[in-house]
């Protein structure tokens, strides 16, 4: 196994923890996009605890803000603050790692957690990089069910409208949100064929939980010119532990000992490989 | 009479600030010249945004603009700005505490005749309700220019809402303006004025004929309705025996209710709110409908005296 995929299964091993311990969060989609935040954080974007106040680190979104979970264990992990502090608080009283994204936690750009605002505030950075000749790029990662919001069109239109090659969304293309399955709670068909009918780049990345495949889909975005990029990352919700991988109560479904118990032997079982 | 508008003033203020601050942004949704910024986007293409019909998109992309060091003045139609884009007016402008002031043109009843789609009357209550959001709405032009230069020197959300039409003006170029106080035109023992926006003319109009009928009437441009300047509303209602507040609003949660909850905590006494009412309005030029429903001179006047003879 290769150090990027051990490092992400070692991050999910974290969030069984976070999650378990708080009985709260969203364990389905942080094991879903925890590939994809480990392959940003650890190789594609030029941010991290030493590089934060300067205006040319690259900008990133949570635009599937419930996801907070996964992305506070990539920041602790990149030494923006002690992790075990957010393992120990997740969503406890008084804390400042709560259920969403919130820029009192070092590492976050700006509040989210309402779908459907990360992809415009993605334009926003995109296009101050542009008009400041800057060149930093800035990455937004939304779901599958949360493009059914409607404010995501508006930002794809002025994402080709402005021609913003600076930016590059990702969907976490995991099937499944709170109520079923995503194709069956709205028309979610043919998600590249609407951004690339948008005026956008679409690379399709077959197994989305592969490190190797999001690696190599992040380079080619960021070869591309004239337009923005998005990745249809098809991924597994739950991916790595056996009882929630496709299961739509997993969703935010809370572990009892037994199910945490089998979690983190599945996990220490890949990440000992 | 005054011909030029405060969005007109608005428009001038940031063309003089943009010629030595590249950070100055202005972004719009096909409004630039309902919102007079055709102006502005000619002269500083780089620094101007158009972002289409599309009002949510405006507030989130103004909030990412801002998190990179912009100075950014979003503006749109008050209606569209006030409601469509409430959510991310909520969340990246105010709960992130972004340098964006929305600027919500062509407020209240401005499009009188073009009906309730496009009047903004809740947009007070809208964003008094945000924490972190300020709200302000002037009076004049020179009121306007001095605050469009208030915001520029600071970095915290707000909110203006200024009208489609001229409004008269109120005071002079040389007006004495501090951010957040609001401006003491009347002082007098008998009935407190207080107005904001385009209301305020009128309501000086009405202080000067009721003390003409013996009145001694006080009247406060309170044109910072959020934060309200607290210390002057309650020296000034101290002394008073009936507040009247003045409002192109809707009778909640605008200039008339956070005044009334000013008021009742700290020096209880009558408070009437003057105010557009709770239901459909008749149509026409904002004009004839503050006339409608008592919001013009003669319409204060009457409501001062039968509120201060009860």
């Amino acid at each position: 196994m290769d150090e990027l995929t051990r490092k992400a299964y070692r991050l999910r091993r974290d969030i069984i923890e976070e999650v378990y311990r708080s009985s709260a969060g969203h364990v389905g989609g942080d094991l879903s996009v925890i590939d994809i935040l480990t392959v940003l954080y650890f190789r594609v974007m030029a941010v991290s605890p030493d590089n934060w106040d300067s205006p040319d680190r690259d900008r990133f979104f949570l635009s599937k803000g419930h996801c907070a979970d996964a992305l506070y264990m990539v920041l602790g992990e990149k030494g923006f603050f002690d992790k075990q502090e957010a393992i120990e608080t997740f969503s406890a009283y008084g804390s400042r790692f709560i259920g969403h994204p919130n820029t009192e936690v070092p590492g976050i750009e700006m509040n989210s957690g309402s779908l459907g605002h990360g992809l415009a505030l993605g334009v926003g950075t995109a296009l101050a990089a542009k008009m400041d000749g800057r060149d930093y790029r800035t990455y937004v990662v939304l779901g599958d069910g949360e493009m059914a919001e409607g404010s995501n069109y508006e930002a794809m239109m002025a994402a080709a409208h402005y021609h913003l090659d600076n930016l590059c969304a990702v969907v976490d293309l995991n099937r499944l949100q709170i109520s079923g399955a995503t194709k069956e709670v709205m028309c979610s068909d043919e998600l590249g064929e609407k951004f690339t009918s948008f005026g956008w780049n679409v690379i399709p990345v077959e197994d989305g939980n592969d490190c190797g495949q999001l690696l190599e889909a992040f380079e080619q975005a960021a070869s591309v010119k004239g337009h923005p990029s998005v990745l249809i990352a098809y991924t597994v919700k739950g991916r790595g532990v056996s009882f929630m991988e496709n299961q739509k109560s997993w969703h935010h479904g809370v572990m009892t000992k037994e199910q945490y118990e089998t979690a983190v032997r599945e996990l220490e079982e890949v990440c000992s490989e | 009479m005054n011909k030029i508008t405060n969005r007109q003033v608005i428009c001038d203020t940031l063309l003089e600030a943009a010629k030595t601050d590249r950070d100055i942004v202005v972004v719009c949704s096909d409004s630039r010249g309902s919102a007079s910024l055709s102006a502005f986007a000619e002269a500083f293409p780089e620094q101007f945004v158009e972002m289409g019909i599309a009002e949510q998109n405006l507030v989130t992309v103004s909030a990412g603009l801002a998190s990179c060091g912009k100075k950014v003045f979003a503006a749109s139609p008050a209606c569209f700005l006030s409601t469509r884009s409430y959510e991310q007016a909520k969340v990246d402008v105010a709960y992130s505490k972004t340098n964006v002031t929305l600027i919500g043109i062509s407020g209240g009843v401005s499009y009188g005749a073009l009906g309730m789609t496009h009047h903004s009357c809740q947009d007070i209550a809208a964003f008094a309700a945000l924490p972190d959001m300020r709200v302000y709405l002037p009076s004049d032009r020179f009121q306007t220019a001095k605050l469009t230069k208030a915001l520029l020197r600071d970095s915290l959300p707000a909110y203006v809402r200024v009208s489609r039409s001229a409004t008269e003006d109120v005071y002079g170029e040389n007006m004495e303006f501090t951010l957040n106080k609001a401006n003491v035109l009347m002082e007098g023992d008998d009935i407190l004025l207080v107005a904001c926006g385009e209301m305020v003319p009128g309501a000086y109009r009405a202080g000067k004929i009721l003390q003409e009928r013996g009145y001694s009437v006080g009247l406060l441009d309170m044109y910072c309705v959020k934060p309200m300047d607290q210390e002057t509303l309650l020296s000034a209602a101290g002394r008073a025996k009936l507040v009247v507040t003045v409002e192109e609003h809707s009778p909640f949660g605008g200039l008339g209710s956070i005044t009334a909850q000013v008021i009742s905590a700290h020096c209880p006494r009558k408070v009437v709110n003057l105010a557009l009412p709770d239901g459909h309005l008749v149509g026409g030029k904002n004009t004839e409908i503050f006339a409608h429903y008592g919001l013009d001179a003669e319409g204060i006047v009457r409501a001062c005296q039968e509120a201060f003879e009860q």
